[in-house]
């Protein structure tokens, strides 16, 4: 391997008998940027910890590369991190801070660099402040050009953009994707925002109690998720239980309180007895009832409008079964045609290809956003 | 104005007013040591102001061991709190970094010396030096050795709170920023911790220079500064002890002044 992937191998760590991450596999290409997302409290930082040194794993071993650097020192790590709190040195000026990695390599002239890497971020004029001095958005930029000087193997952003307001944070988000592409290094970012991850990264890895429930590419995650849990942290799911009835190379039919559904094989990750019926709400239309269709599109009928919320580019429908569930549907607003209000009847019919299906064993509610958390 | 209006424009003025009236009532005794520095008493146990003159400062050793216990105090106050210092830094360290049996024992019984009385502390050291047998080396060590005990305390308390509210992952970031345990402790830990190590220092100066219970009984015939007004306060006290106090005052306010400025243009970076 002349690649120096990071690569996280049977990673355990425990905390007395808490286990924050359990056995975790994980291979982080060169090159990449790479999200790991997850609730709050899910052991993302934990793992990042481990990859910088600052904690060691009770077992697994992680490579970079050829080498198996989990024996390493921090300080002999070429990883470098972009703290969650920024943990900058109060003490030293804005350079300093930069120049601190430099110099701890002996390197003796350092001032060209760290000019170059204070305009990379576009601070400058602010050499001479103290930390203290600066924005919550500017300590952001010093963080980062403190660790990225260093040109490490990897860097290891733990919630980097968290501090910062929305606005912020979106411009934030570009500006970090540009530097990525700019130098090209390995960004591991950890975040608890589906958006950032989504928007930000070529491939994530979706993390919830310790172990990597799904990873690939934004689009594949989205759209073909594996588990309740990334489906509804994802965006958001209706998941309708079911039972299957046949299945082929092709697809699979199911019963859905008396519906029959049809769902692609390939996005099947259940396909036998009771399943969790899965579509995503903007890819549902409503109809007002006993429309007439055969177009071949599943249909669920009998529903009844009893919430809509108008929010700009789209409108955002709860639409209450005969059996008792409230459903989402997005639609958009292209002014087409008529808004439906509470009360109305309604059916909803979506392509069978955007279906999915998935263990009717995992909760139908996990993933999603409590009150709480927001 | 309206009536709130009316209300808060009291409210203001009043809370400057008491103020005003607590600065003062802090600061009177230190300008009455001023003022009394330049007073030329009319009799011996005069406290009244009588006539002002130059001659208190320029005589300051006039009284006869004053100067001289000015000098052990100080002498006594450095090392002790050169001693104390750097044994309670240490000692501050070792309570915050290390778990190890007895920590929290440790951290109650750093406490002790501050919660007791120093009559009990001085008396029972009083004991333990005779019974130990430096009935006859009473003086300027076994001053020393109390002072020494008693600040520990106050060093070990002062760091370990500025240590506590050190973030940890300043130093970590250190390290991934390639220091290692040498580099990340004088580059990052130490200067970090250093005010509090300055207060402590600080802290422990003022209370030997001050302390005089305890002293008074380990110091047979050694007289501190102290030691010696309580002595001439029976007899009238020299208006000469104004001018070490005022002295001691400037000195005092010149090192908060080059502090504050200090901090100030460090600010300002
Ligand atoms: N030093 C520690 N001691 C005990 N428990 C810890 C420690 N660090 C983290 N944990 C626990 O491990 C879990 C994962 O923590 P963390 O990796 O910080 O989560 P995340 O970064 O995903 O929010 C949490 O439940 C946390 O309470
Ligand atoms: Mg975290």
């Amino acid at each position: 391997m002349t690649r120096s992937d990071l690569v996280l191998s049977s990673v355990t760590k425990r905390f007395g008998s808490f286990t924050a991450v359990d056995d975790l596999d994980l291979t982080v290409p060169e090159g990449s940027f790479f999200a790991l997302l997850g609730p709050s409290g899910c052991g993302k930082t934990t793992t990042l910890r481990m990859v910088a040194g600052l904690e060691e794993p009770t077992s697994g071993t992680v490579h970079l590369g050829d080498q198996d650097i989990s024996g390493l020192r921090p300080y002999k790590r070429p990883v470098n991190t972009v703290f969650q709190s920024y943990a900058l040195f109060p003490h030293l000026s804005i350079a300093e801070n930069v120049a601190f990695g430099l110099r701890r390599r002996g390197v003796k002239d350092v001032k060209q660099q760290v000019g170059e890497m204070l305009e990379l971020v576009e601070l400058e004029q602010y050499a001479g402040r103290r930390p203290a001095q600066l924005s919550g958005g500017q300590q952001q930029r010093v963080a980062l050009a403190r660790a990225l000087i260093n040109r490490p193997q990897v860097l290891l952003l733990d919630e980097p953009l968290g501090a910062l307001d929305l606005k912020l944070r979106r411009q934030m988000q570009i500006e970090l994707k540009r530097i990525q592409t700019e130098v090209g290094i390995t960004f591991v970012h950890v975040t608890h925002d589906q958006e950032e991850a989504m928007t930000m990264a070529d491939t994530i890895a979706v993390m919830n109690g310790g172990v990597i429930e799904q990873m690939g590419r934004p689009l594949d995650l989205y759209e073909n998720p594996a588990t309740t849990f990334v489906s509804n942290f994802l965006g958001q799911s209706n998941l309708v239980g079911g039972q299957v009835l046949e299945r082929s190379s092709q697809s699979v039919l199911i019963d859905v309180h008396g519906s029959k559904l049809l769902a692609p094989s390939d996005r099947a990750r259940s396909a036998e007895g009771d399943v969790w019926v899965g579509i995503r709400p903007e890819k549902v239309f409503l109809a007002a009832a006993e429309s007439e269709f055969d177009d071949g599109s599943n249909l669920l009928a009998g529903g009844v409008v009893t919430d809509v919320s108008y929010v700009g580019v789209s409108t955002q429908y709860l639409a209450r079964m005969p059996w008792g569930q409230e459903l989402m549907v997005f639609e958009q607003n292209t002014g087409a045609r008529d808004s439906f209000r509470p009360g109305d009847r309604v059916d909803l019919h979506w392509m069978p290809a955007h279906t999915f299906l998935l263990d009717a064993t995992q909760a139908a509610d996990a993933g999603v956003e409590k009150e709480e958390d927001l | 104005m309206s009536r709130l209006g009316t209300r808060r424009w009291l409210g203001d003025r009043l809370v400057m007013l008491f103020a005003v009236l607590v600065l003062l009532y802090m600061l009177v005794p230190v300008g009455v040591v001023i003022l009394m520095s330049f007073n030329q008493p009319a009799s011996r146990q005069g406290y009244t102001f009588d006539a002002f003159t130059l001659d208190n400062w320029t005589n300051i050793c006039g009284p006869y061991q004053l100067c001289d216990s000015v000098t052990i105090s100080i002498q006594i106050g450095l090392l002790a709190t050169v001693v104390a210092t750097a044994l309670g830094a240490l000692m501050a360290f070792a309570m915050v970094r290390h778990r190890f049996r007895g920590r929290g024992t440790a951290n109650v019984a750093i406490f002790l010396p501050m919660a007791s009385p120093e009559i009990v502390l001085g008396s029972s050291l009083l004991a333990l030096f005779v019974s130990a047998g430096f009935a006859g080396q009473l003086g300027f060590w076994t001053i020393f050795v109390a002072h020494v005990m008693f600040c520990l305390s106050f060093v070990v308390v002062t760091v370990k709170a500025r240590l506590a509210g050190l973030d940890p992952r300043l130093e970590q970031a250190a390290m991934d920023l390639y220091a290692n345990e040498w580099q990340t402790f004088w580059r990052v830990t130490f200067p970090l911790v250093f005010p509090g190590i300055l207060a402590a220092a600080l802290l422990s100066f003022s209370l030997s220079f001050d302390d005089f219970i305890i002293t008074n009984l380990v110091s047979g015939q050694t007289v501190t500064f102290p030691m010696f007004v309580w002595g001439a306060a029976q007899r009238g006290i020299p208006p000469q002890i104004n001018v070490v106090g005022t002295i001691m005052f400037l000195l005092a306010l010149a090192l908060v002044v080059i502090g504050e400025l200090n901090s100030r243009r460090r600010l300002r970076g």
